[in-house]
């Protein structure tokens, strides 16, 4: 008897050992977690303070971490001063434009890559990977060169057409069509379906995790693109919005109102998170998709 | 629908450096019979799946005749030949459920054959009665377990009423009892609809069970067709005699010598006008007869009672493999702890074969059901026929 309550004592100390070992991981790993998200949010957080102090408060050498007076007004004013509207359109029209473009072309070209039997395939497809190789920065003089002898420059098509083609998205995605068994199109080839149509049926369908996270990044690309832009497209019409957020504010005095361009950049970045928090569910999606035995 | 192959050739170009090329299927003649059930059968690497795939128009014959009834579909494209197609996974579409997928191929229909909608459901609803998955239309692939994605997979093949049906080694995804169950569902359905059909398998037990005649291949060529018992009882060589059968049949060197089988010095059957000669000797489990003094003496090892009847597993030198296995009635006993165990070979059960060629050779009373096609009717292209023959020698002794 003496022996089995020594045991059962045992069970007990190290069943409450293990509780506060699993406790104790838990708050590390979350006190991790809390550390990490606000280092994170941090600039966000920055970024909307800021923009609703007015210029004096901004001044202060004692930055304060919540506006005195809670200025909306800035937004306002950054919508006007810089021309926001304009720049949103612009930007917009490029990102849409070239997203759905770049994504016609890299589904096409996935396609062919990963299905269709052509003579020098592979050839091809290793010549695309190599041109990875090379630094985009090297593409922005050459790419200069030749959209000045078309004179594109300041035209919505210099914006758009050179990077219509991304090795990495195709690259990307034709390894998702390769994951999907042969046989589907095999039994597509029997129903009488046509590959554009079996592109269009099964492919795109099932590989659509894929193709949103192309789509996000393409945008994203769009909307952060800065050097080129600025290099190619300066006037008014086709200006984009990261150029005119650097230049709106400056004042002929030089002097910054910094709260103001601050809301712009909040205004800016909105429609980012917007679409990161609708895609998202999408992405993590595909994580999960299997429906093929063998 | 009857289908017919003529000379059927496909040979693959070369992965290797040295140019050699692949011959998968090497000149196949064959009618098969309006509303029956084909199984090609045989190892893997035979080449069944790739004349699975030129009878559907996956895979484009190299050279040879392919008909539908009187029609011609060498060249035509496999959504107008009218087959539908079975894959050993299956094959559905993910992301669309049961309906979708069995409505798909319908959808691709043009011209005069495209249905209305309702024509099309209609349709959808009857197959997937037919096969018993009427209740799982709203389901995705993922949703469901495999004997009823094979169900949904033959619903879509069958949904465009085609003139043949093809099987891809349909039973091999699921497990032993399921198989057994879909087995006969094929066979039901097959019979139901009567539609021409021809499956591959690999699985000589899957192959007899259900169809009505069987094809039996090795390396690209045919070696025999018949009714799965003619084929059975009467193999035209040994390779045939040993693909068919569980347990499979028991080989022995041995000779023909003055008109007698030995098996060593045992004389196990008569050998009435054949020559004196070396020669491979197969027996069916179950031919052997067990008697004292019988003509055939095994070594025994072990008797396994199975109910019904009593395995008994000998050894003998002669054997080609390490044990014998005979299958007797559980009525005859065996006592426990004895050495030796004769037997006496029922006649039928008895084949022998040349022991160069392994083309069998028929004893008195045993008359061939199939004659194999003879080397001066393959005519046709001579370059490549007289490399693939040599071949074919070769490997035939390597056996």
């Amino acid at each position: 008897m003496a022996n089995v309550t020594m045991i059962e004592k045992n069970m007990e100390q190290v069943t409450r050992k293990q509780a506060v070992v699993r406790v104790l991981v838990k708050i590390l790993v979350y006190a991790f977690l809390i550390i990490m998200a606000l280092i994170i949010l941090f600039p966000f957080y920055w970024m909307i303070n800021s923009s609703l102090k007015s210029l004096e408060e901004y001044k202060e050498t004692i930055p304060t971490l919540f506006p005195k007076h809670v200025l909306f007004r800035n937004y306002a004013e950054a919508f006007d001063t810089a021309s926001l509207g304009s720049l949103f359109i612009n930007t917009l029209y490029v990102g849409l434009v070239s997203t759905v473009l770049s994504l016609i072309v890299t589904v096409l070209s996935a396609f062919a890559f990963a299905r269709l039997e052509f003579k020098g395939k592979n050839i091809l497809f290793a010549g695309l990977l190599a041109t990875m190789m090379i630094p985009g920065e090297l593409f922005t003089i050459t790419n200069y060169a030749t959209v000045s002898i078309f004179k594109w420059q300041n035209t919505f098509l210099v914006l758009i057409v050179p990077f219509l083609v991304s090795v990495f998205y195709i690259y990307l995605l034709r390894q998702n069509f390769l994951q999907i068994p042969n046989e589907l199109y095999l039994a597509a080839k029997v129903d009488g379906t046509s590959d554009l149509k079996y592109l269009w049926k099964v492919m795109i369908p099932l590989s659509l995790p894929t193709l949103i996270s192309i789509t996000i990044l393409k945008m994203m690309g769009a909307w952060n693109s800065y050097v080129w832009p600025r290099l190619v497209a300066n006037d008014a019409n086709h200006k984009l919005i990261t150029n005119g957020l650097r230049n709106a504010f400056s004042t002929t005095t030089g002097d910054v109102n910094y709260p103001v361009q601050m809301a712009a950049v909040a205004i800016v970045s909105a429609p980012l998170f917007l679409v990161f928090i609708f895609l998202r569910k999408y992405i993590m999606k595909g994580v999960s998709r299997s429906g093929i035995k063998g | 629908m009857k289908v017919v192959l003529e000379n059927l050739t496909k040979i693959f170009p070369s992965r290797n450096k040295d140019g050699s090329e692949v011959v998968a299927v090497n000149n196949f003649t064959f009618e098969i019979p309006d509303g029956k059930l084909i199984g090609l059968l045989g190892p893997s690497g035979c080449g069944k799946s790739t004349t699975l795939y030129m009878i559907c128009g996956l895979q484009a014959a190299t050279s040879g005749k392919i008909y539908f009834g009187d029609d011609d579909v060498t060249n035509l494209e496999p959504e107008s030949r009218g087959v539908g197609l079975v894959f050993q996974n299956y094959a559905l579409y993910p992301h669309m459920t049961v309906k979708q997928n069995i409505l798909f191929p319908l959808q691709n229909l043009k011209g005069e054959d495209k249905l209305s909608k309702d024509e099309m459901l209609e349709r959808a609803y009857n197959v997937a009665k037919l096969v018993q998955i009427d209740e799982l239309m709203n389901r995705k692939p993922s949703e469901l377990s495999g004997g009823q994605q094979q169900r949904v997979a033959i619903a879509r093949a069958l949904v465009k009423m085609p003139r043949v049906l093809l099987l891809d080694e349909p039973l091999s995804n699921l497990d032993a009892r399921l198989r057994l169950q879909t087995r006969e569902e094929i066979k039901r359905i097959q019979k139901s609809t009567g539609i021409t059909t021809v499956f591959v398998t690999h699985d000589q037990e899957e192959a007899m069970s259900i169809s009505d005649m069987i094809v039996v291949m090795k390396k690209g060529i045919i070696q025999q067709i018949g009714k799965p018992q003619d084929v059975y009882d009467s193999p035209v060589n040994l390779f045939v005699a040993k693909f068919l059968g569980t347990p499979p049949i028991n080989v022995f060197n041995g000779r023909v010598e003055n008109g007698a089988i030995y098996i060593g010095e045992d004389k196990v059957a008569s050998a009435n006008g054949i020559e004196n000669q070396e020669v491979i000797i197969g027996i069916r489990p179950e031919g052997f007869i067990l008697k004292e003094n019988g003509a055939l003496k095994l070594k025994l090892a072990n008797v396994e009672v199975m109910g019904r009847d009593v395995s008994v597993v000998s050894t003998k030198e002669e054997s080609a493999n390490p044990i014998i296995r005979s299958i007797i009635d559980a009525d005859n006993k065996i006592e426990e702890g004895k050495e030796e165990v004769t037997f006496d070979i029922k006649p039928n059960k008895i084949f022998i074969f040349n022991k160069e060629t392994e083309e069998r050779i028929y004893l008195e009373g045993q008359t061939p059901t199939y004659v194999p096609q003879k080397e001066e009717e393959k005519v046709e292209e001579p370059a490549l026929e007289t490399v693939e023959e040599t071949e074919a020698v070769e490997e035939n002794t390597e056996e």
